[in-house]
């Protein structure tokens, strides 16, 4: 149950260090903001303090008139070519969008929206000058809460005739892919009604956004701390109209996106303008705060949920309804995120009836999009929590109802409830081996001693299973849900006279590891050595076409477009070698870097042919003399990675403090590449998690004023708050690609935010506990604890037996 | 983050540190002293100050380190938190210092960041003051008048302000030796590197099975560190254990007024100081 019979395994499955690390950790490395070039100016940005306000007038004069200061743009002076933001994911045929300039014109809608730029010959010169431009508005009334802004009470934009932007639905019963829910929630013998609340957070990638626009050669060359270069290209040319093959993106070294990174920004659009402006390469660098405040949020939604079940814990429906926080504006796919989460509500559970509903209203906050997981992980905290809700309501042990409901092994491939194919799956086998990683049922035994002890530090055990469709995306799923572009990755392997390898990649890495897992990829592929295959990537230049890297795409889609060149060089050379070796093209035979001639000592090596193809002396008759091939693929269906994680959580109910004894969890993301690279990707992942559990929140005052402004008030984690992990793997192959990988990328992120929330409520559940919101704070538990006092005790719920 | 521009002097004595201060002064302009520069530098650069001047007593002798001066420890107030954490003098006479000084920030900013700096900044969530004060320490300031002394019940007059006027510099801090006590510092935070939401110092000397004398004082209960004085008197004579210290905490927040924010209510505050005190209060007497 390993690689496929068409990939070696001497690189495959190898823990290699990875190749991008060195020039990272010796500080070799070029990020964005290390560009500098001749004449380079710099640019500094006004930004609004009011959550809604209408711009009465701007003065700019005393800026101006700053030292080193070039000039000053206001939204009334790019007003006719800044064009507007792009949305590629509109829902819904009526979807409503205010239009979304890159610097505001008349009307702001949030603390941070960019009001005018300096351009100066220093940052410190633009930075003085920020405070000189003189800003007169007219507050607006401010929306900030999302069901408020649900009844339109108040407008978060003043051209909008309403705050709702689509409502989106799927109905299983009207689909034809399941049951009418209406039925399901009628017959219920056990109706579970929740609602939970997702809170809004700050994707806090580590290197800032940066921009630096060369407008001086015969392209606009921008570099840009992006996760797509290949989109934001297209994107620029078609917001601000210019021909597409006048603008080259280049993504250097990029520190970090997880979904932040996936956007057309305003300030990349600006910094294409100031350019524009002055004739001179110009250079914008966020600061932290700004990337805090203005670059997309993430999460914010309301869940209501209702889920239908029999007395023996057999789930028969579950009605999802959700309020979805846009934020002021739509980013490139801030619509489409919740959807993103509509197909996973069920899991790896086979309920056959399931409706859900989403409506998308706007706020006078900075917009949402995609952060790591995007609607996924939304959608499995809700079942999981759910799942633990019902557990309680039948006094059945969490894990027993999970199996009760879980698609069997044996029945892949199954047809979900949302119409997805699953193609492969073992959750029996995953859960398995994480109980018996995690001790089970002996923290069970010690939970039971502390509840009878009354133990200050009480001990829960949260639970959390997930599967997620990645690999995103079969380009004709995409298309019928609107989204504006193909889900394809492209991918070329040049073999260089020296049988030296270059593979160009259209999946542009920006930490995940690219370079090492191509590398080996393309080693076993063609059988070379790992060091002599060159990963290329992240400029539209060199990459010419590609669609870029979220979504857990990268290798189920992008490697699969490396595999399939690789293959076609191969075809190639078998040409070359039955030529050189006067033998027919069907005997020749490849193995590991050398074609023989079947049934012969006949060998020529892969390098040997590539100098050969290269000099061109001796090749066959019409023959080009190049082994190079490129490679696109379209992937036929999702894969669906999978996983059980497993936390022991102590909660201190003196001072409310949360604490994780043990975390284990077993992830199937079917063949693994590299497990070093595989390791780190679920332990940023579970840090991501937990820090959604326990840690972060994005909030904002009364005014619209993002409180949590710096990271002395948006908690991220670092490694003293998190737990030595128990990791694992389960290897059930995907069926869909040929070297049966599934995606790695958000796994640990999805299932770690219901395991510690299942975990914490786990363990104060019989003190009366019923809820709390996340992130679980130890204000937040002990608050929840004090209340749980003081309510009626007949109406505790008992705790998970 | 690019701070405003300002003028910098690196002065070689405190006497050109005092100079330069009037200088200032009394051209109107705003001066601040820059010592570790740990929270003088970040509002700089966020441009929630932005001084004409910056004087760094950084190049200026002597006001650094730990040194005996009998029945108390003259601490420089250029000290870096990674000295206090660590000298033996302090370890032997006022561990409570030592104990809150590992728990500032990270290593980076405890090799930078200073004793008296971050006396002087008086932040109300800072570590620092909270055991100065319950350790009854006196506060040396030179000014163009000379050398002041204020004892450090007078110090902290509110957020962010001390008794250190304009012009004056603080130049070391006299701490009692309380040679024999038991001492703990019990910081509650949610990340491991942050600021107090609420801490507790706490030195006990127990004698004959009984706690002589007991002072503690209060991190971020109040817009100045504060002394658990009602606590203080609970304890004095008590017997010594663990039910005898529970019941004396439930003065701990006894006159306390914290604030309310994102990491708690000014309920939940006053509720961990009770709780706080008490694991303190427990591990300062050994128990």
């Amino acid at each position: 149950m390993t690689a496929t019979a068409e990939v070696g395994s001497a690189e495959v499955g190898k823990a290699r260090l990875r190749k991008e690390d060195r020039h990272l950790i010796t500080g070799r490395s070029r990020f964005t903001d290390n560009m500098v070039l001749p004449g380079m100016l710099h640019i500094a940005m006004v930004r609004s303090p009011y959550a809604h306000a209408k711009i009465t007038a701007i003065d700019t004069a005393q800026a101006l008139a700053s030292p080193g200061v070039i000039a000053v743009l206001t939204g009334a002076d790019v007003a006719g070519e800044q064009g507007s933001l792009p949305n590629a994911w509109p829902i819904t045929p009526d979807q409503k969008a205010p239009a979304h300039p890159a610097i505001a014109v008349k009307e702001v809608a949030f603390s941070g929206e960019v009001v005018a730029c300096i351009i100066a010959r220093s940052a410190a010169a633009a930075r003085d000058a920020v405070e000189l431009v003189d800003v007169s508005y007219d507050e607006l009334p401010i929306v900030l809460d999302l069901a408020e802004a649900a009844t339109d009470k108040v407008l978060a934009h003043t051209s909008l005739e309403s705050n709702r932007s689509a409502t989106w639905v799927f109905d299983s019963g009207e689909a034809g892919t399941g049951q009418p829910i209406a039925e399901a929630l009628a017959n219920a013998e056990v109706l579970i009604e929740r609602t939970f609340h997702q809170q809004r957070l700050i994707p806090a990638f580590m290197e800032p956004r940066s921009t630096v626009v060369d407008p001086t050669g015969e392209q606009i060359t921008m570099w840009s701390a992006t996760q797509i270069p290949h989109i934001l290209r297209l994107m620029l040319a078609l917001t601000l109209g210019i021909p597409e093959s006048k603008v080259r993106v280049i993504a250097p070294d990029v520190g970090g996106g997880f979904g932040g990174k996936l956007q057309v920004t305003p300030e990349e659009v600006i910094t294409v303008l100031a350019a524009r402006h002055t004739g001179k390469p110009c250079k914008y660098t966020e600061t932290r705060s700004e990337s805090l405040q203005a670059a997309h949020h993430g999460r914010a939604q309301v869940q209501r949920l209702k889920l239908s079940a029999t007395r023996e814990g057999i789930v028969t429906g579950l009605d999802v309804n959700l309020l979805a926080d846009m934020g002021a504006y739509l980013g490139l796919v801030t619509s489409g995120v919740p959807i993103l989460g509509a197909f996973m509500y069920n899991s790896i559970y086979k309920f056959p009836a399931y409706r859900f509903e989403c409506t998308n209203v706007f706020t006078n906050k900075a917009w949402t999009d995609a952060y790591r997981g995007a609607g996924r992980p939304e959608a499995t905290f809700a079942i999981e929590r759910l799942m633990d809700e019902l557990a309680v309501e039948l006094g059945m042990d969490p894990l027993e109802l999970r199996e009760k409901n879980w698609i069997k092994h044996e029945e892949f491939p199954f047809t979900t409830v949302c119409g997805l194919e699953y193609d492969s799956g073992n959750y029996e086998a995953a859960t398995a081996k994480a109980v018996e990683l995690f001790d089970y049922d002996g923290l069970r035994a010690e939970q039971a001693q502390r509840r009878a002890a009354n133990d200050p530090v009480q001990l829960g055990i949260g639970i959390s299973t997930f599967t997620e469709m990645c690999g995103l995306a079969p380009s004709r799923v995409l298309g019928s849900l609107a989204y504006g572009a193909g889900g394809w990755e492209h991918a070329q392997v040049r073999v260089l006279p020296t049988g030296n390898i270059e593979v160009v990649t259209g999946s542009s890495a920006h930490g995940q590891g690219h370079e090492t897992a191509w590398s080996q990829l393309v080693a076993d592929k063609l059988g070379v050595p790992f060091e002599n295959v060159e990963v290329l990537h992240g400029d539209t230049q060199v990459s010419q076409r590609g669609l870029d890297t979220y979504g857990s795409r990268s290798l189920t889609v992008g490697g699969m477009a490396v595999l399939a060149a690789a293959d076609k060089v191969i075809e190639k050379a078998k040409v070359v070698a039955a030529h050189l070796m006067e033998a027919s093209g069907d005997d020749i035979e490849f193995s590991a870097g050398n074609f023989t001639v079947r049934g012969t000592d006949r060998s020529t090596s892969l390098g040997e042919i590539a100098l050969a193809t290269f000099a061109a002396h001796n090749l066959p008759d019409g023959f080009e003399p190049n082994l190079d091939s490129d490679a696109t693929f379209d992937p036929v269906n999702f894969s669906y990675p999978h996983g059980t994680h497993l936390a022991a959580m102590e909660v201190d109910t003196e001072t409310g403090a949360v604490h994780i004894r043990k975390y284990v969890c077993v992830d199937d993301i079917g063949v693994v590449v590299n497990p070093l690279i595989v390791e780190g990707q679920v332990h940023g992942g579970l840090a991501q998690g937990i820090a959604q559990a326990l840690y972060e929140e994005a909030v904002y005052d009364d005014a619209g004023t993002l409180v949590t402004g710096s990271f002395v008030d948006y908690l991220v984690p670092s490694a003293p708050d998190l737990p030595h992990y128990v990791t694992g793997l389960t290897e059930t192959p995907s069926t869909t690609n040929q070297l049966g990988a599934k995606g790695v990328g958000e796994a640990g992120t999805i299932a770690s935010t219901p395991a510690i929330v299942n975990g914490v409520l786990d363990a104060v559940r019989h003190l009366g506990v019923k809820d709390i919101l996340m992130p679980c704070t130890p204000s937040r538990v002990w608050h929840a604890l004090e209340e749980a006092k003081t309510a009626d005790a007949a109406q505790s719920n008992g705790g998970v037996q | 983050m690019i701070p405003s521009a300002f003028d910098y002097a690196a002065p070689a004595t405190v006497l050109e540190a005092l100079g330069l201060l009037a200088a200032a002064d009394s051209a109107g302009d705003d001066v601040k002293v820059l010592a570790g520069g740990q929270s003088l530098i970040p509002v700089m650069k966020l441009r929630l100050a932005d001084p004409a001047m910056v004087v760094d007593l950084g190049r200026i002798e002597g006001l650094r380190g730990v040194t005996d001066d009998g029945d108390a420890l003259l601490i420089g107030a250029m000290t870096p938190h990674h000295v206090i954490a660590n000298d033996p003098l302090v370890a032997a006479h006022v561990p409570l210092l030592a104990m809150a000084a590992a728990t500032v920030a990270d290593p980076q900013v405890r090799h930078r960041g200073t004793f008296g700096g971050a006396l002087v900044h008086a932040d109300p969530a800072g570590d620092m003051p909270a055991p100065v004060l319950a350790a009854g320490a006196t506060f040396i300031l030179a000014g163009p008048g000379g050398e002041r002394r204020v004892e450090a019940a007078n110090f902290f007059e509110g957020y962010f302000t001390t008794a250190v006027r304009e012009g004056e510099i603080l130049t070391h801090i006299r701490v009692p030796k309380y040679t024999g006590w038991g001492a703990h510092y019990e910081k509650f935070t949610r990340v491991a590197q942050q600021w107090s939401i609420v801490a507790v110092a706490a030195m006990v000397l127990v004698q004959d099975g009984r706690i002589a004398q007991a002072r503690v004082g209060l991190t971020n209960m109040s817009s100045t560190p504060l002394r658990a004085s009602s606590l203080e008197q609970a304890l004095a004579g008590a017997e010594l254990s663990v039910e005898a210290i529970a019941a004396a905490c439930e003065h701990a927040a006894d006159g306390t007024d914290p604030a309310s924010d994102l990491n708690g209510d000014a309920a939940y505050r006053q509720h961990l100081a009770k709780v706080l005190a008490k694991r303190a209060l427990i591990a300062a007497a050994g128990l």
